[in-house]
């Protein structure tokens, strides 16, 4: 047996750009054990509905994170809207469905050029970003904002998009593919790519299960919990079946995110097809009393949204249960036996977001 | 074309003694431990277990005066819950039995200090004196 050291990695570090910190147990070269430790920036953001009315929480909460800010609104209005018993228009259900893949795109093309700077290769996260700009673009176009957007709202949504914009929106996708199947191929084909990837930090199946691991890290280990099978949006109309991976390693986590990018772009372009006419919000009236779990599928995975109320205009609770609080547990295990050099790929690939967890 | 589920929502009360025996049932069962919350209800504290299933959310509700709250940590059957009982810990003031990895009342490094539970702060004082 080597001699045992502990490592500190983070809560600063090169290929973290929020904090989270592990401590590592070495022996020789090889992790044995990872202790994680987060709250260095908790903003207690749950708390605010002691002060803010139910229907400006949505803002509150869209802060929760600047990279998925739309589905977090979304997981807000879906709780609440579920607490109030309504039912929010078609056309308003297929608007927030687009914005959120949307949203994903956003989200997969930057955890992809991280992943990229992570192993050094600066172009590759270069163009992949700039991609993601195209991305941004038709945010502002159809929301006004790049990054927070503030157009859900309980009962539906704020702006609506003309079909014509929906159609150049179509086209626009049909760009952002050509150019992302060129990175794809490095990213899934490249040898050096590849040798950092392929065997690195495996979580088997059962592991993923018994870890209660979400998103593209359990679907990675082919455990299908996507939460866009629950009959929320439009995902009942579009046919959608989510994207598995049976490697379980960094490379199977890699392969999802770079396939639902490409079904995140069939999705938007399916949605644009079938678009209903009609209403984009319904009036509201009351406020909410009782209880309601919602879920949505986040970039990352799975996110709850617990929201109480006791029929006054604040909320009693508001809880929101973020994808990455959930794969701290998987992270931890697959650390263990890994060698020190592939730790920041490994912590790059369950695509932490601290910011998040940190609400 | 995907086959549509909706959610089902079950809350079902559970007395804090039965809580570990319960949950044992729904791992057997097959579930996921969604997440765990406190609520604060005045001189109570609500805690909610989610375990989610096929499209199936069971929610544990758990009350608990908001004064000396203890409760049976689950770590031992969803390991994954020490993120969960941590934060309830550093947030509403619950102590966990036989927590499989407890960070003390560290789990958050702020200047504040926790506990942030009024009725907590109050006991800690009052330990302190």
């Amino acid at each position: 047996m080597g001699k045992r050291t502990v490592i500190p990695f983070g809560p600063q570090h090169p290929v973290l750009p929020e904090p989270i910190h592990l401590d590592l147990v070495i022996e020789d070269e090889t992790v044995v054990e990872a202790i994680p430790s987060i709250g260095f920036i908790h903003r207690g953001l749950e708390k605010l509905v002691e002060k803010n009315e139910w229907p400006e929480m949505v803002y509150v909460i869209e802060r929760v994170c600047g990279i998925c800010s739309f589905g977090h609104g979304w997981g807000y209005c879906k709780s609440v809207e579920g607490n109030l018993g309504i039912t929010v228009p078609p056309r308003a259900e297929y608007l927030r469905t687009i914005w959120h893949e949307l949203g994903r795109i956003h989200s997969h093309l930057l955890w992809l050029g991280l992943l990229a700077d992570g192993f050094g290769f600066e172009s590759l996260f270069m163009h992949t970003w700039r991609i993601r700009e195209s991305v941004l673009d038709i945010f502002e176009e159809t929301t006004g904002g790049r990054v927070i957007f503030s157009v859900c709202k309980v009962g539906g949504v704020r702006r609506d998009v003309s079909n014509e914009k929906l159609a150049e929106i179509a086209k626009m996708l049909d760009g952002i593919r050509k150019e992302t199947e060129e990175l794809s191929s490095v990213f899934l084909d490249d040898i050096s790519v590849k040798n950092r990837l392929v065997g690195v930090g495996t979580l088997s199946e059962q592991e993923a299960i018994d870890l209660c691991a979400v998103g593209p890290v359990a679907r990675g280990s082919g455990v299908n919990n996507d939460v866009r099978y629950d009959g929320h949006g439009a995902y009942p109309e579009l046919g959608f079946e989510a994207i598995l991976e049976d490697g379980g390693d960094c490379y199977a986590r890699c392969k999802v995110r770079v396939r639902e990018v490409f079904q995140s772009m069939d999705l938007i372009k399916k949605a644009i097809e079938i678009m209903p006419d009609g209403d984009i919000d319904i009036k509201i009236k009351g406020n909410p009393e009782g209880e309601f779990v919602g879920r949505m599928e986040q970039p990352r995975g799975e996110a709850y949204y617990y929201s109480k109320g006791d029929g006054s205009k604040f909320l009693k609770r508001m809880r929101v249960r973020t994808p990455t609080n959930a794969n701290i547990p998987a992270l931890v295990k697959t650390l263990q036996g890994c060698d020190l050099a592939d730790v920041p790929m490994l912590v790059l690939t369950i695509d932490p977001c601290i910011s998040c967890t940190e609400r | 074309m995907s086959e549509r589920k909706d959610l089902i929502q079950e809350f079902v009360s559970v007395p804090a003694p039965e809580l570990l025996e319960t949950v044992s049932d729904i791992k057997t069962e097959g579930y996921r431990l969604g997440q765990i919350c406190a609520t604060t209800m005045g001189d109570t504290i609500e805690a909610l277990y989610s375990f989610e299933k096929d499209c199936v959310l069971k929610n544990l509700k758990v009350e608990l005066p908001a004064a000396n709250a203890e409760l049976h940590s689950i770590t031992a059957i969803y390991w994954p819950a020490f993120i969960y009982e941590n934060e309830m810990h550093d947030l509403f003031g619950i102590t966990f039995k036989n927590l499989a990895l407890d960070y003390g009342g560290h789990f958050f490094k702020i200047a504040k200090k926790t506990p942030w539970n009024p009725q907590a702060q109050e006991e800690s004082k009052g330990g302190e004196a």
